[in-house]
């Protein structure tokens, strides 16, 4: 247990390339410091998100999964995001089902030009992350509650 | 696949935290990689001769560049794999700038960090296929919405070169601000004068279609091909009747209108021509000051007009508009002052703002230009400015510099002192800021030729005391309070995104900042461009500007259009979707998913429909991707294989 806490935390990062991705240079070009936990896929667009890539980042040992995109009304493909939204809450709400933390996966919207933003969405999704310690994969650490709770967020 | 893979140190930029040369060795590790290796600035031309060279040397089939982001520099390393004989596609780029090497310290983490993004793009780019683009045609007409100065500056360059312009006025006419304005700094120029004949232009010249009061509604399509429709709305009047003779003024019954145009210092009629050089010069009623649309009688307009022009059941019209490229140059609207309860801007008819002030000295003005105060008539004796209304202050979300505020005060008490000599002037300011040319040597003349005095120093609180008002601040260099009294205020409003701003940017697909400020696609080096393709800005709707800057950014604008129809065809992008037949089962999931209407039904000959992209009208946004029940569709360059592969790189 020592030996997998000792283990650097990762997170995956999916991020839209016209806002969140731009966000996130645009706090690098600022130089606004962030926890060094992230690593960012780039996508086209949040829509692109396959509910599956969540799921799969979160069995395969990732320590969280973020997801961010424009501002919902501000997609560069009219509506990709909005799909994105539904699918991404559903997403979260299945995650206990299939023994997965649902606080390790996480998606929000961020500007290209919200640079501050994008490092206030780091750090504190980084320090959950560090809260909650390494992933220990499916079906570990769900404690029934939060399923029960989830369950019932359903019906 | 024999892939090559160059880390960038960027000077000391990633270098300074980033150990470039452990994560080239590391990248040795990975599968399919032949060649690694560090260099000083990857982008240079020695830096891209690097990579040719060692395309050539090793018969690299692929390239990782690990540097700045992709954003940045992903067309210039394509170019550059492209010449060396590969395919541009076979190039992925890990950002360990931007996302490493700027934003920590700890360089152990960021070295760690940089080398798993390089293997995240190795394992990308082994799954990577060439791709080529297909060119569709350019519609060589331009759409410009906005009429301001920076609008009317981009469609007269676009039509002196020749091209079909069309130009969108919310107003009901062109000119914006500018029109407003009584004398320009640091020339004094008469700003009617100078903008007036290219307002003239507008209208002369036959490639350019003005739609005056009227408002963009929708657009679809991409760029070389856009449809744009636009909402004509009503005037009452025809306007291919109107002559401009003003006689339904003179004649109409409503006098007491609010005179929007002198930013209700005065009155007019309900139906008006704007102003004397309004372009173009059509009449139009203000709905809900006309006598027959409230009472239901009047129409002395309708009987008087010579030319039969005015029609009170006309209804808003839409024209469809088809364009290649689209120039937004919406402009800016002034801060309402009202948040700032202890100026009593609204409460007390002399305090105004600098707009406001800027028509009274205007000769076609409320007061013909004769500086009066708007309570009784009289002229001021003491006038105070007050700067950074709306400008520079978190309180009010406006922390930004509005940048012309400074030298619009400096303008206008020069005026004042000119048009009354005997008037004494105060501003009271935070900073002066005037870096602009021959604009710091303006403010001087304020302070030293005119007598203008400057009080460093907020204001508190304006309140009236018999007829004046007084005003009391601090004097921040005395180190003292101070009153002054007045006859009239100046409140020099600062500079916000125009209304509607936010609506427009996502009709257009373009992004905004917090402020509804469009955003640029680089702060500094790709100003007037948007991140859609095809759409540019000019002037303050990308964010606060003088005159100056917004006529260079209209050139500037037009400039990059007709770079875009230099060419009779463009580019697609190829990263678009396609379809694995043998895997559709036809559901048509993909087809209710896509914003574009980019694929249809395609029938096999053994009768069984699939899906079918149409790959010039993709725009490679994925969403039918991620739809797909059986996943036979798949972006190209981003397909699962390709994400999966990223993740598995990461978590395995």
């Amino acid at each position: 247990m020592s030996e997998k806490n000792e283990r650097q935390l990762r997170i995956v990062g999916f991020l839209c390339n016209w806002c969140s991705y731009g966000g996130a240079d645009t706090a690098g070009v600022c130089r606004f410091k962030q926890p060094p936990l992230l690593r960012i896929i780039r996508i086209p667009c949040t829509g692109r998100m396959d509910p599956l890539f969540v799921v799969k980042a979160l069995a395969q040992g990732a320590d969280g999964v973020l997801v961010s995109g424009c501002h919902p009304k501000d997609c560069h493909y009219a509506v990709g995001n909005f799909y994105a939204r539904r699918r991404l809450e559903l997403v979260k709400r299945f995650l206990p089902f299939v023994g997965l933390d649902p606080r390790r996966f996480h998606y929000t919207w961020v500007s290209a030009s919200e640079g501050q933003r994008w490092q206030e969405v780091v750090t504190e999704f980084s320090a959950v992350i560090q809260e909650l310690g390494p992933n220990p994969g499916i079906g570990a650490d769900t404690p029934m509650e939060t399923a029960g709770q989830a369950a019932s967020a359903f019906a | 696949m024999r892939i090559g893979v160059f880390v960038c140190q960027c000077g000391t930029n990633i270098a300074g935290t980033v150990d470039t040369r452990a994560v080239a060795q590391r990248a040795l590790d990975y599968p399919d990689v032949v060649f690694a290796t560090d260099y000083m600035y990857t982008c240079s031309e020695p830096g891209q001769q690097e990579i040719q060279n060692a395309i050539a040397e090793h018969r690299l089939q692929g390239v990782v560049v690990a540097a700045c982001s992709p954003r940045m520099h992903e067309p210039t390393f394509r170019r550059a794999v492209e010449k060396a004989g590969l395919n541009r596609y076979m190039f992925e780029m890990a950002n360990i700038r931007e996302h490493v090497s700027w934003i920590g310290q700890d360089r152990a983490a960021n070295t760690l960090k940089a080398m798993e993004l390089v293997r995240m793009a190795v394992e990308k780019l082994r799954r990577n296929e060439p791709l080529f683009a297909s060119e569709v045609p350019i519609n060589k007409r331009v759409l410009v919405i906005g009429g301001g100065v920076a609008g009317i500056q981009a469609a007269l360059d676009c039509a002196d070169a020749g091209l079909d312009v069309v130009l969108v006025e919310r107003e009901q006419s062109i000119g914006g601000k500018m029109a407003k304005l009584d004398k320009t700094f640091p020339t004094i120029d008469c700003s009617s004068c100078i903008l007036g004949p290219k307002m003239v232009d507008v209208a002369q010249k036959e490639n350019i279609t003005l739609h005056a009061y009227s408002e963009v509604e929708s657009v679809s399509g991409y760029i070389g091909n856009f449809t744009v429709k636009i909402r004509k709305k009503a005037t009452y009047v025809d306007w291919d009747a109107c002559t401009g003779c003003g006689l339904c003024m003179e004649k109409c019954p409503s006098k007491k209108t609010v005179d929007r145009f002198n930013e209700a210092l005065g009155v007019t009629t309900a139906i008006q021509i704007p102003f004397p050089q309004a372009i173009p010069k059509k009449a139009r009623i203000q709905k809900d000051a006309c006598r027959y649309f409230t009472t239901g009688k009047c129409k002395v307009c309708q009987k008087i007009c010579p030319t039969g022009a005015v029609h009170y059941d006309m209804e808003d019209r839409e024209v469809v508009e088809e364009v290649g490229a689209i120039i937004v140059a919406t402009g800016y609207d002034l801060f309402d002052p009202a948040p700032y309860g202890e100026y009593g801007a609204g409460r007390y008819p002399d305090v105004i703002t600098g707009i406001q002030f800027e028509r009274i000295l205007s000769a076609s003005g409320p007061f013909g230009g004769h500086v009066k105060r708007p309570s009784d008539g009289k002229e001021p004796k003491d006038i105070v400015f007050v700067a950074c209304v709306g400008s520079r202050d978190k309180s009010v979300d406006r922390p930004y510099c509005s940048g012309i505020c400074c030298m619009y005060i400096a303008k206008q008490a020069i005026l004042a002192r000119d048009h009354l000599p005997g008037v004494n002037c105060y501003v009271f300011y935070m900073d002066i800021r005037s870096p602009g040319k021959n604009y710091d040597e303006f403010v001087r003349r304020a302070i030293e030729e005119y007598g203008v005095q400057y009080i460093r120093g907020r204001v508190g609180k304006i309140y009236p005391n018999g007829d004046r008002m007084v005003v009391q601040g601090a004097d921040t260099l005395l180190g003292a309070q101070v009153e002054v009294e007045a006859d009239l205020v100046v409140l020099a409003t600062g500079v916000e995104s125009s209304r509607g701003a936010k609506e427009l940017a996502e009709k257009l697909r373009i992004s905004y900042d917090q402020y509804g400020f469009y955003m640029e696609s680089h702060p500094k080096l790709r100003p007037v461009e948007t991140n859609t393709a095809g759409v540019y800005l000019a002037g303050a709707c990308q964010g606060p500007k003088d005159i100056p800057a917004s006529v260079a950014q209209g050139s500037a604008a037009a400039a990059k259009v007709l770079a875009l129809f230099a060419r009779d065809t463009i580019a697609t992008d190829p990263q678009v979707a396609g379809v694995l037949e043998s895997a559709c089962i036809g559901c048509g999931k993909c087809l209710s998913v896509c914003p574009f209407g980019a694929i249809q039904w395609k029938t096999l000959r053994d009768g069984s429909r699939k899906a079918d992209v149409l790959e010039t009208v993709c725009q490679g946004c994925g969403l039918c991707n991620a739809t797909c029940p059986p996943k036979a569709i798949q972006l190209r360059h981003f397909t699962d294989d390709q994400i999966l592969a990223e993740l598995d790189a990461l978590c395995a």
